[in-house]
């Protein structure tokens, strides 16, 4: 009784502050780089450390990453009235857990080699922060519209993280991009960098550049 | 008004049922691919594995086998693929897995029908770390093991193989080399003897 009492407390509180919450634009360019999951959140780090080393297994755990949190960000927010708060976590892991598995089998199915190189990553979605975050934020707070774009918002910002790191670790490590030649043959390819320890360079220079510009850029506004 | 658990995770249960319910609809639909997948990928190296890469787009009749060996107190059991042309044995694919550095190390493993020679040999999964221990999906690497005589074990060296059975081991991953070497000894040590006879009673 006590629990539901300050459900319905809550809720109360949210009607108040709805006029206040992110329209679905804006919660569809924050997600991309001013609240970017991986530069600005530091968010679901594994796979941006993990699956880096080359382009096509970055776009192809980005896609998967998209659809999964597209479809939980949806379904939360459309039984967000009946969720009773303190069994939202089991829910979210629930839904969550749902659809990474239809991703991993329906790329063993029809994605068979990249299934085999991207291995344990894609089941690894399910504990993948960005998702429980933003199912927790916005999904159980916010209407569909606002949760869909939320959701395509946030996965383009993962998309574009990931892909600042693949080329940057493809293009030194293989001399490679997307698997095409990009730099001459005698390119001596710098193999730390398709390595893990080339994943920690590659993104803390990044995240530091990230910062430096934004530094820059609020000292500009008079902001900072 | 006093609900218990069960009352109050209606919306998890109902959840869980729909849930189950796709995921299992989908598991049928695709499960039949994900085997073929797998079949697939052993048939297509076949070919390659017993007759050498130039012959690989060679049609061969395949027939997958199981081959229980006694070994002391356990029974181990390999598939075999016997690989047949024109109605004559051209070789056998083995499949044996054990234990390399990161993880599971799966071999398709190409004799000749005498078994008493290395035909080919793939990679079928391993885990080995990017860089090092990954590079035993290397053609460079595995082609030293064609031709190589199964009467003697296969024994990795650091500095250049010289002996006919010496192996060439991979600086930096020495363990995922040896491993290799040690899951195909095992094989052809096993299957030496049920293989070669069966050529001699079923062969030519």
């Amino acid at each position: 009784m006590i629990l539901r009492g300050r459900w319905a407390a809550n809720r109360i509180q949210q009607g108040n502050k709805m006029a206040e919450e992110p329209t679905p634009f804006e919660r569809f360019v924050q997600g991309i780089v001013p609240e970017n999951p991986v530069y600005r959140q530091l968010l679901g780090l594994c796979p941006v450390l993990a699956v880096t080393g080359d382009m096509k297994s970055a776009m192809t755990m980005a896609g998967a990453v998209l659809f999964v949190l597209f479809c939980a960000n949806v379904i939360v927010s459309l039984i967000r009235n009946i969720l009773k708060p303190h069994l939202r976590i089991v829910v979210f892991t629930l839904t969550i857990a749902t659809f990474v598995t239809i991703v991993d089998r329906f790329l063993a199915a029809y994605m068979y080699n990249m299934s085999k190189a991207l291995g344990p990553y894609i089941p690894l979605i399910i504990v993948n922060c960005i998702i429980i975050c933003r199912c927790e934020v916005c999904g159980s707070k916010q209407n569909v519209f606002a949760a869909g774009a939320d959701a395509i918002g946030q996965s383009l910002g993962f998309a574009l993280a990931l892909a600042s790191i693949a080329a940057v670790r493809e293009i030194l490590g293989t001399g490679m991009f997307f698997g095409v030649r990009v730099l001459t043959e005698n390119w001596p390819d710098w193999v730390i960098m398709a390595l893990p320890p080339g994943a920690f360079f590659t993104f803390g220079l990044l995240l530091g550049a990230f910062n430096w510009v934004d530094s820059i850029r609020s000292k500009k506004d008079g902001t900072g | 008004m006093k609900q218990n658990y069960t009352v109050q995770a209606w919306l998890v249960l109902i959840l869980a049922i729909c849930y189950g319910g796709a995921l299992a609809g989908m598991q049928m639909k695709l499960a039949p691919i994900i085997a073929e997948n797998k079949i697939n990928e052993t048939r297509q190296k076949v070919p390659e594995l017993v007759l050498g890469a130039e012959n690989a787009a060679t049609k061969l009749d395949i027939k997958p086998e199981t081959i229980s060996i006694d070994k002391g107190n356990k029974k181990i059991s390999y598939t075999v693929f016997k690989a047949g042309k024109d109605g004559q044995t051209a070789g056998w694919v083995v499949k044996n897995a054990d234990q390399g550095y990161a993880g599971k190390i799966e071999l398709l493993i190409g004799l000749n029908p005498q078994t008493d020679t290395i035909t080919g040999l793939f990679i079928l999964e391993q885990t080995e770390t990017p860089g090092l221990g990954n590079k035993i999906i290397d053609w460079e690497w595995r082609k030293q093991f064609i031709n190589k005589k199964t009467d003697k074990p296969l024994v990795v060296v650091k500095t250049g193989a010289k002996e006919p059975h010496e192996i060439d081991g991979i600086t930096g991953a020495t363990i995922s080399s040896r491993s290799v070497c040690n899951i195909i000894n095992t094989a052809t040590n096993d299957l030496k003897g049920p293989l070669g006879g069966k050529q001699d009673s079923t062969g030519k």
